[in-house]
């Protein structure tokens, strides 16, 4: 049977459709990895190293054999013949440092968290009481915690030895220059130097990690809360030697990831090992603190900038010099995160010059990797922080030194000083939509008057006029990066007999509405109601060709797969219809699902129909298979750039310190919108992770490299009381590097917020000379700063 | 994170409470759970055996005693803050009890459970001790009464054995006195970096008496008798009871930890002190 | 190993328990209802919210042993013969969530609220939500979701329906412990 066509809609993409994705999700039918349940399945625990440096003398598992229900138990030397190196996909220099990894430490731990031996019990329960009967000894090291110490010449190695990457601590030096910068800073009026700080996060996704393996033969099926199933696949491949068609991956609901689930861990490796060795099904799942000691961390930079500029603030050039914390080894993408920033501290402004440096530091703490934004935040918090300072240093209204210096509208495309073309952009229309719904003028007459009364509560406006890349990327492009991979996306189409479609997505949706997305792009492309398509993804074996989802690159370049894949499905479905039709190709027009001969009111033929004739093939046309499926392959040409202009008002109690944002204003211009609902939602959950980095934020590790904020207790997650509401809308400049005209939205909040914010709470202190503030803007840090800034006027005063 | 195994008893009464604690070799008393539950899934407590209250409906309620008003220690924070008896006659108490953790928490989490734990930062203890309020405990050798200022030991320790159980705590009815908690914490969510607990009462427009116990600015909550005195007789204005809390850190010995620094908190008690102060007059 | 009879989502169960089992692993592990999931060590980010007796409480810091008479709804209960509770659609029509995982625990916290409060406002609401972390909205569609829902549980307790707002009524069976849950405990 075919469905009759409901009234023909061709305005899915646009549509506020509610989400798909819902139904199971609030009503508890659920399938997180956790969820997974298996015949016999055994459940592993890590016994984790309390040392952020030590040589391992000696581990005997031989007591928590002994302990009821257990099965097994291993040290990092019983697998030490099998487990290999955890993969670093980004050599991003030739020479970069790429120390082995071992999933399970077998000689030394590098971080405190690091796995040194696991149980496999019966139970979850059982396997953790027999992880107390695990005997380690240790001989400590010295712990490397600080960057900059890290590179002294005295420094303790993290890496001793003489391999590559062994004997330094310095990891790689990534330099980019363009233009004559010495020309440029030589000529300019004022030259600028600030020291940034982007503090180390933790990106905790709500889900923890789990991970569920079952041997079936010489196969393998691993489940795992992860963001990138067709990598880990890949990956596992390379790091166990498991042959990649006989491993699948399946990423079930996943509850989050911002990046963290872009990665190969140690325990997905481990459980496929175990099931490998065991012959029966394994389950792991972090707890809290497992997760926060040992799921990467994001951000930790130290950022020397310098900026250039004429008196009437032209900007000449920028310097950036960059430290990056790597932490204890390079994973997946950790030394290309850093890197990845240095195409983004030109922002959205022209100048002549501009060089870049980053050095990646090898520290004995958890290894940084990409989280939201993955080296795009901290690049924008560079520039937008020193136009900030800039604007005051020359006197100059913060927005009017951004107005002067931007790319203007009839300037795109655009080739900045960092080599990248920005297609589009209308960074006048953004910035006019935020200031009148944000009463920009309003507010500094406010913040006027409450500076003069000496209110203790004083008013300060931030602004942050951004970029990002997003869509990535480019395979070229990514090669030139010495990148391990290429940055296609695959989509194939599935035309049912009973004119139902199946989109199949290499995207692997984690919160982002994929299936809605996608539904809405093929109903539109194909004529079919909305509710006809269902979309497939997040399994190896379902969807067996994908890059997975991570750098706002699903829309963009996957959902530009399924507008090609549906186009080729329409052009196959063309010539059977004017087969059916008896009528030439040329002559059928194609709306709404519907094939129509130009100039004839003949009835339709409609998708739907030519499903079922395709599928019967009785009467193919000459040369035709019996299918309309198709498939696409979208490798992008360019990045996108989303942009826009987001203001922020805060209140900060300068008897406190405490920081209260009254407004926040976003406007973001992410090109066209195929769902505004979900766009909303990304902004929003971007905004509070941006501000969550400037006011809340922070992973402190103390002097021997303890991670002190372990627990959702002591690391600051916001909740609905620490946050404001967000004056949210959109300017619309569709992108030209794809056929949607889509941007990505999935980073643009956290990576504009975190610098609106501290700008605003900067410039609410700066009546009291205070010009910087460490991130998290805490109470305490506030308050210091004023305190401060107040001693050093009033001994200034004193030796006047 | 999963508890150690540990043997489980919930008694049907005070007396066999205080049989069972006498017979076990490490117990734990389990009021709400709300404390104790995280520190046993990370095995930083090892009891032989679970001695859980929540079957001691005895020990749940406000009930009318006198000058005071006695608040069996099982009565849940929910339960204490949404009371008709304390908003009447020590709304200090309930104000507190509001700020505590979350709406979840306070369903299980129980008074007597919170003062036990004696955490410094923990809101509740503070308030015991500005008020004054009596502990009644019940022990091996029967029950007794403890002042607030006995209760509080050290950091996480009080006067009770571990044969000893908290059964109720006694708050006077402060008829004619008005209050404020201040809270200042990093995150809703978060423990007190510093908290105020102040009461006055007013003659006319100045200040007859003021209490005010301090959340974490010690080992143990901590009395700002200084600051008491110094409100006697000032008239009831924002910048005079601003000036009189001036002296709110003196004596205290605040921790150093990862939410502030000693001296923050010194700034802080100060400056909120101030504030509770002119809150609770009504300036 | 104490004996438990409580009544989860509807259903009565009679079981022994470990005594240190917390009841959300009882909940996931004994009887199979992996709609509440676990977000944490510290009673922090109220994932694992149910209510108990109509109060939410967070599931991972109950032990078991501790419901022994009492009554457990979970997120799986709210929906009642396909049709969704008022909460849960007002999460959906307000894009209340992303990746859901916060989400059963967030709607047990806003119900909750709820009971308390019919017409809470933006402030109140925030502040009923404290103990539940969401690391994908931001909030701001939740806060929206909470306030259709509660306009939607107004309308339905002035209106005629029969159900009152809360927690749809349970016809409460007999369950022997299932096979699967037998395998739980050590």
């Amino acid at each position: 049977m075919t469905t009759a066509p409901e009234a023909p809609r061709t305005d899915q993409v646009g549509s506020p459709r509610l989400r798909k994705e819902d139904a199971r999700l609030i009503t508890g039918q659920t399938n997180w990895t956790d969820n997974i349940q298996q015949t016999g399945m055994l459940h592993v625990a890590f016994l984790r190293s309390p040392h952020a440096h030590a040589r391992i003398v000696a581990v005997d598992t031989s007591a928590a054999m002994q302990q009821p229900g257990v099965t097994a138990a291993f040290s990092g030397a019983d697998f030490a013949e099998e487990q290999g190196s955890l993969p670093c996909a980004w050599p991003v220099t030739e020479d970069m440092a790429l120390p082995e990894h071992p999933p399970m430490a077998v000689d030394e731990v590098r971080y405190v968290g690091e796995a040194v031996a696991c149980v496999v019990a019966r139970d979850a329960y059982a396997a953790a009481d027999a992880l107390e009967a695990v005997d380690v000894e240790y001989e400590p090291l010295p712990a490397v915690v600080d960057m900059e110490a890290a590179l002294a010449e005295d420094s303790p190695l993290v890496h001793a030895g003489s391999g590559q990457g062994q004997g330094r601590n310095k990891a790689f030096v990534w330099p980019f220059t363009a233009g004559d910068v010495d020309t440029a800073f030589g000529g300019a009026d004022i030259v600028l130097n600030r020291r940034y700080h982007q503090q180390r996060l933790i990106p905790a996704a709500m889900e923890p990690r789990s991970v569920v393996c079952r041997p079936e033969g010489d196969s393998f099926t691993l489940w795992s809360a992860t963001q990138v199933p067709h990598i880990l696949r890949l990956m596992l491949a390379m790091t166990t030697g498991v042959p990649e068609h006989k491993l699948r991956v399946i990423a079930p609901d996943v509850g989050g990831g911002f990046g963290s689930k872009l990665q190969v861990t140690a325990e997905e490796v481990l459980a496929l090992l175990l099931a490998r060795r065991l012959r029966k099904p394994v389950k792991w799942t972090e707890t809290r603190t497992e997760g926060f000691q040992t799921t990467h961390h994001g951000r930790d930079q130290i950022q020397d900038i310098s900026i250039a500029a004429d008196a009437d603030g032209r900007i000449r050039g920028l310097k950036v010099d960059l430290l990056a914390d790597m932490g204890a080894y390079m994973m997946l993408v950790t030394p290309g995160v850093p890197v990845l920033g240095a195409f983004m501290f030109p922002g959205i402004y022209k100048m002549d010059a501009y060089s870049f440096s980053c050095t990646g530091v090898f520290t004995t703490k958890m290894p940084t990797d990409a989280y939201r934004g993955a080296g795009r935040p901290e690049a924008t918090y560079g520039i937008e922080r020193i136009m900030t300072e800039l604007a005051d240093e020359i006197g100059m209204d913060p927005m009017e030194l951004r107005r002067r210096n931007w790319i203007r509208h009839e300037e795109f495309p655009h080739t900045g000083v960092a080599g990248l073309t920005y297609d589009s952009g209308n960074y006048e229309a953004a910035t006019d939509r935020a200031t009148e719904l944000f009463d920009y003028d309003g507010l500094r007459a406010e913040q006027r008057r409450r500076r003069d009364s000496g209110d203790p509560v004083q008013l300060g406006i931030g602004i942050s006029t951004y970029t990002e890349m997003c869509g990535l990327a480019p395979s070229r492009v990514l090669g030139q990066l010495s990148y391990g991979a290429g940055g296609w996306e695959n989509a194939s189409v599935r035309m049912l007999p009973t004119g139902k479609v199946e989109v199949v997505t290499g995207s692997c949706a984690h919160g982002q509405g994929h299936a809605t997305a996608w539904s809405q792009i093929a109903a539109d492309r194909l004529g079919v109601p909305f509710e006809d398509v269902e979309v497939l993804h997040g399994d190896t074996r379902v969807s067996p060709k994908g890059m997975d989802t991570y750098g706002s690159r699903s829309l963009v370049v996957g959902g530009t797969a399924v507008v090609e894949a549906c186009d080729r499905v329409v052009e196959k479905a063309r010539r059977m219809a004017a087969h059916m039709m008896e009528a030439d190709e040329g002559d059928l027009e194609f709306t709404a699902g519907r094939f129509t001969v130009r100039g004839t009111e003949r009835p339709a033929t409609t998708m739907q129909e030519v499903a079922l004739a395709a599928f019967a093939a009785h009467d193919l046309p000459e040369g035709a298979e019996a299918s309309l499926d198709a498939d696409s392959t979208f490798d992008p040409e360019n990045f996108s750039f989303p942009h826009g202009t987001h203001l922020c008002a805060v209140e900060v109690d300068t008897e406190t310190g405490e920081v209260d944002i009254r407004a926040y204003t976003a406007v973001d211009d992410v090109g066209t919108v195929v769902n505004p609902l979900i766009v909303d939602g990304q902004v929003h959950g971007g905004l509070a992770q941006g501000i969550a980095q400037a006011l809340y934020e922070e992973a402190v590790h103390d002097a021997d490299g303890n991670l002190l904020t372990s627990t959702m207790a002591d690391y600051t997650v916001p909740t609905a009381a620490d946050l404001p509401d967000f004056t949210t809308d959109r300017t619309v400049t569709p992108s030209t590097t794809n056929p949607l005209g889509a941007k990505g939205v999935g980073e643009a909040g956290t990576i504009a917020s975190t610098p609106a914010v501290v700008n605003a709470v900067v410039d609410a202190l700066r009546p009291f000379g205070v010009r910087d503030l460490r991130m998290p803007c805490t109470p305490q840090r506030v308050w210091r700063a004023i305190a401060e800034a107040r001693e050093a006027e009033r001994s200034e005063g004193g030796q006047r | 994170m999963i508890p150690a195994q540990f043997d489980y008893v919930r008694p049907d009464d005070v007396a066999e409470a205080v049989r069972v604690l006498a017979d076990c070799e490490e117990p734990k008393v389990m009021a709400g759970g709300q404390s104790l539950t995280p520190l046993l899934r990370f095995r930083l407590a090892y009891p032989d055996v679970v001695v859980d209250l929540s079957g001691l409906t005895e020990l749940r309620g406000v009930t009318d005693d006198g000058d005071r008003l006695r608040v069996g220690a099982m009565t849940t924070h929910d339960e204490v803050m949404r009371d008709p008896m304390v908003a009447q006659h020590c709304d200090l108490l309930a104000q507190a009890t509001r700020t505590v953790a979350d709406p979840a928490v306070r369903h299980r989490g129980t008074l007597g459970g919170s003062l036990a734990h004696a955490d410094p930062a923990g809101d509740l203890p503070a308030v015991a001790l500005a008020l004054d309020a009596e502990f009644m405990v019940s022990g091996e050798d029967g029950e007794r009464t403890v002042q607030a200022s006995e209760f509080f030991q050290d950091y996480l320790t009080t006067v009770l054995d571990v044969g000893d159980v908290l059964t109720a705590v006694r708050f006077p009815k402060m008829g004619g006195w008005s209050c404020h908690y201040e809270k200042f914490s990093q995150a809703a969510q978060a423990w007190a970096i510093v908290g105020v607990a102040a009461a006055v009462r007013l003659d006319g427009g100045t200040v007859a008496e003021a209490r005010i116990g301090l959340t974490n600015m010690g080992s143990t909550p901590v009395r700002a008798r200084g600051v008491e005195e110094a409100c006697r007789g000032v008239p009831a204005r924002a910048d005079a009871l601003r000036e009189a809390a001036q002296s709110a850190d003196a004596g205290t010995d605040p921790p150093n930890d990862l939410n502030a620094r000693a001296d923050y908190r010194r700034h802080l008690a100060r400056v909120l002190t101030g504030r509770a102060l002119a809150r609770a007059a009504g300036v | 190993m104490p004996h438990i009879r409580v009544t989860v989502d509807g259903v009565r169960y009679d079981d022994q328990v470990e005594a240190r089992r917390l009841l959300v692993h009882y909940l996931r592990e004994q009887l199979g209802k992996v709609g509440t999931p676990v977000g944490c060590d510290t009673t922090n980010c109220g994932a694992c919210t149910v209510l108990m007796d109509g109060q939410s409480v967070k599931s991972c810091s109950v032990l078991a042993c501790q419901t022994d008479g009492h009554e457990i709804t979970t997120v799986e209960a709210l929906a009642s013969d396909g049709e969704l509770h008022p909460i849960q659609q007002a999460f959906h029509e307000t894009h209340a969530l992303q990746c859901g995982y916060c989400t059963p625990g967030m709607m047990i916290a806003a119900l909750d609220l709820l009971r308390d409060n019919p017409d809470p406002d933006d402030q109140e609401i925030r502040e009923g939500l404290e103990g539940n972390m969401c690391r994908c909205t931001g909030y701001v569609n939740i806060v929206r979701a909470v306030h259709k829902a509660a306009a939607a549980m107004r309308a339905e307790a002035a209106g005629s329906e029969p159900r009152t707002h809360g927690v749809p009524p349970q016809v409460v069976r007999e369950q022997e412990p299932t096979p699967h849950a037998a395998s739980g405990g050590a």
